[in-house]
């Protein structure tokens, strides 16, 4: 109970400080507009892409859904270095605070903000002709890809966080780990484009588990096994990237 | 009952031999002061005691509970207020200290009114609802304390509570501690590098020096424990003859640790007030003119002199 209490109320703190900032707001509306209208143009004409899928836009949209989700839980450990050069992190670690709530309120967090991003990327690609055949469970299953998503990769983010605690480390470790994750995953091209051995390699990529099931919910609807397969995957790297971030916070009480 | 008990705690970081052997104790109520230079091992100590650290040896109690085995009921038995602010700073004074409060387990009509009288406490009544990135130093610090102080805890650490802010603020903030001294019945643990603000808010010091105590008692104690007063003899002219007028003065009864610099002569003699006649006719005598003479009680200064052999100025200075 206590834990749920600690986690809700950090998540408002969070979120309280991020609507405070209209810059953020705006980025974080406008971002994933930009990666669907540039990517969608830059590969419109290439029919093959397509996979299935009536148009590239629709075929992109559950990609760049995913993509725009574990980018933004890759890079939410920033917001832990920021708590730990402001020492908010110590006066909560000397009060009785759980370890593990100040994860999960991170992690929950940036779950949140993919399913806001998410949100707004189906309506804008709504409008732009795609439609989720999938149906309403076809929603609930792509807001919860690009919610598990963003939160495994937070958990991932938040431990690295705590073992680099400098912001550069930081920045070098969400690139080295999220660039090469992105193109060895389904989020711009299907799986039978790919040279072989990145397909076979694919298939053990977390975001490729997202961007099945994404693209399942909106291009083809029905058959969900598999979807909820993936999502399952997906709660589970979940737990072990939180637990491993709560963990991290040994070394960095080693630090202090 | 002793409030904080610390046992030949040590740490070590790499090179850095933080704590070497800290002991000393803190009775319920008091304010204790740990005063030395920066890099001595104050911090270190006061984080080990606030469950931050882990030492790498010994033993320490807070609030009667062992900060390595039972962390958590440490934590709901103290404030800490570290030597960085650790104010949020995207969140108002308000919203800060409600958080900490709800950490703490608390809620409701009860939290809401303590906030209520913490922000009055400290003087941030108006400024309660502004985001704290606008305040200034002596806010924050203001701020950081009634954080420290939402669960009402028994003790109540303080690390260099004012490094950092201006005089005015400092003068401040040495009469908000000596209001939560009064009003709370609270022990306090405070760490400084200021030998006045020692010498002011703590009951009792211990003085840290490279990671170990090297005295503890009252400053009242500790200075009179050094016998005497400082004798400081201003001569008029003394044409290079300095050294020869401090050779004079050591020839005086009671005398000692005479030492020349420029036109000065400074000696410890047990009693200021007895000595000076005999100082000022022997000097008068070899044909010195004295052009004034001044008498000092040791200062705390003077004690971490006497006990560490070392310049507190520089010592602080150097690290």
């Amino acid at each position: 109970m206590q834990l749920l209490r600690q986690t809700g109320w950090m998540i408002v703190r969070q979120m309280r400080n991020l609507m405070r900032e209209p810059i953020w707001i705006a980025l974080m509306v406008i971002q994933p507009l930009i990666w669907l209208l540039l990517y969608g143009q830059l590969f419109s004409r290439v029919g093959a892409l397509r996979g299935g899928a009536s148009t590239y836009i629709e075929f992109l949209t559950p990609g760049i859904v995913c993509m725009n989700a574990f980018f933004g839980g890759s890079w939410s450990g920033m917001a832990m270095i920021s708590d730990l050069d402001r020492h908010v992190i110590d006066r909560f670690l000397a009060a009785p605070a759980s370890r593990f709530a100040i994860i999960l309120s991170q992690v929950v967090r940036a779950g949140i903000i993919a399913v806001i991003q998410a949100l707004i990327l189906l309506l804008l690609g709504l409008a732009l002709g795609v439609r989720v055949h999938g149906g309403a469970a076809g929603w609930f299953v792509v807001f919860g890809a690009a919610a598990l998503l963003a939160m495994a990769f937070a958990g991932f983010s938040h431990g690295i966080a705590l073992l680099v605690r400098k912001e550069a480390s930081m920045i070098a470790a969400a690139n080295f780990v999220g660039l090469p994750l992105m193109f060895i995953s389904a989020i711009l091209i299907p799986p039978r484009q790919m040279p072989h051995w990145i397909a076979e390699l694919s298939r053990f990529n977390p975001v490729n588990w997202g961007v099945h099931a994404a693209r399942n919910a909106i291009v083809a609807g029905g058959d969900w096994g598999p979807s909820l397969g993936y999502l399952g995957l997906l709660v589970a790297a979940t737990a072990a990237t939180s637990l491993f971030a709560t963990w991290c916070f040994r070394s960095y009480q080693r630090s202090i | 009952m002793d409030a904080i008990v610390a046992e030949e705690l040590r740490k070590r970081y790499k090179d850095v031999q933080a704590m070497d052997g800290v002991s000393f104790a803190v009775r319920e109520g008091e304010v204790f002061g740990l005063l030395g230079p920066n890099g001595a091992g104050k911090s270190t100590t006061v984080r080990t005691l606030a469950t931050l650290t882990q030492p790498d040896s010994g033993r320490a109690l807070v609030a009667g509970e062992d900060v390595v085995r039972h962390p958590n009921r440490v934590r709901r038995a103290i404030g800490y207020v570290a030597q960085d602010s650790g104010v949020d700073w995207e969140a108002t004074g308000r919203e800060n200290l409600m958080l900490q409060g709800r950490i703490h387990g608390l809620g409701g009509a009860p939290l809401r009114l303590r906030v209520e009288e913490l922000l009055e406490l400290v003087g941030l009544r108006d400024a309660a609802d502004r985001i704290a990135r606008g305040y200034s130093g002596g806010m924050k610090r203001r701020l950081d304390i009634a954080i420290g102080l939402v669960h009402r805890p028994r003790v109540l650490f303080l690390d260099e509570p004012t490094t950092g802010l201006d005089p005015e603020a400092r003068a401040a903030m040495w009469v908000e501690v000596e209001r939560l001294a009064a009003q709370e019945s609270l022990t306090i643990l405070l760490t400084t590098h200021y030998l006045e603000e020692a010498d002011r808010l703590a009951e009792r010091v211990a003085i840290v020096s490279r990671g170990k105590v090297v005295v503890e008692g009252t400053p009242t104690e500790l200075k009179a424990n050094l016998r005497g007063e400082l004798v400081t003899v201003e001569l008029g002219d003394v044409n290079g003859r300095v050294d020869e007028a401090a050779d004079v003065v050591r020839t005086i009864d009671g005398a000692t640790e005479v030492a020349a610099d420029g036109r000065l002569v400074r000696a410890r003699v047990p009693n200021g007030a007895q000595a000076i006649p005999g100082i000022l006719s022997t000097l008068d005598g070899r044909g010195f003119q004295v052009a004034s003479v001044t008498t000092a009680r040791p200062s705390l200064d003077d004690v971490y002199l006497h006990y560490t052999g070392r310049d507190f100025a520089t010592e602080d200075a150097a690290s």
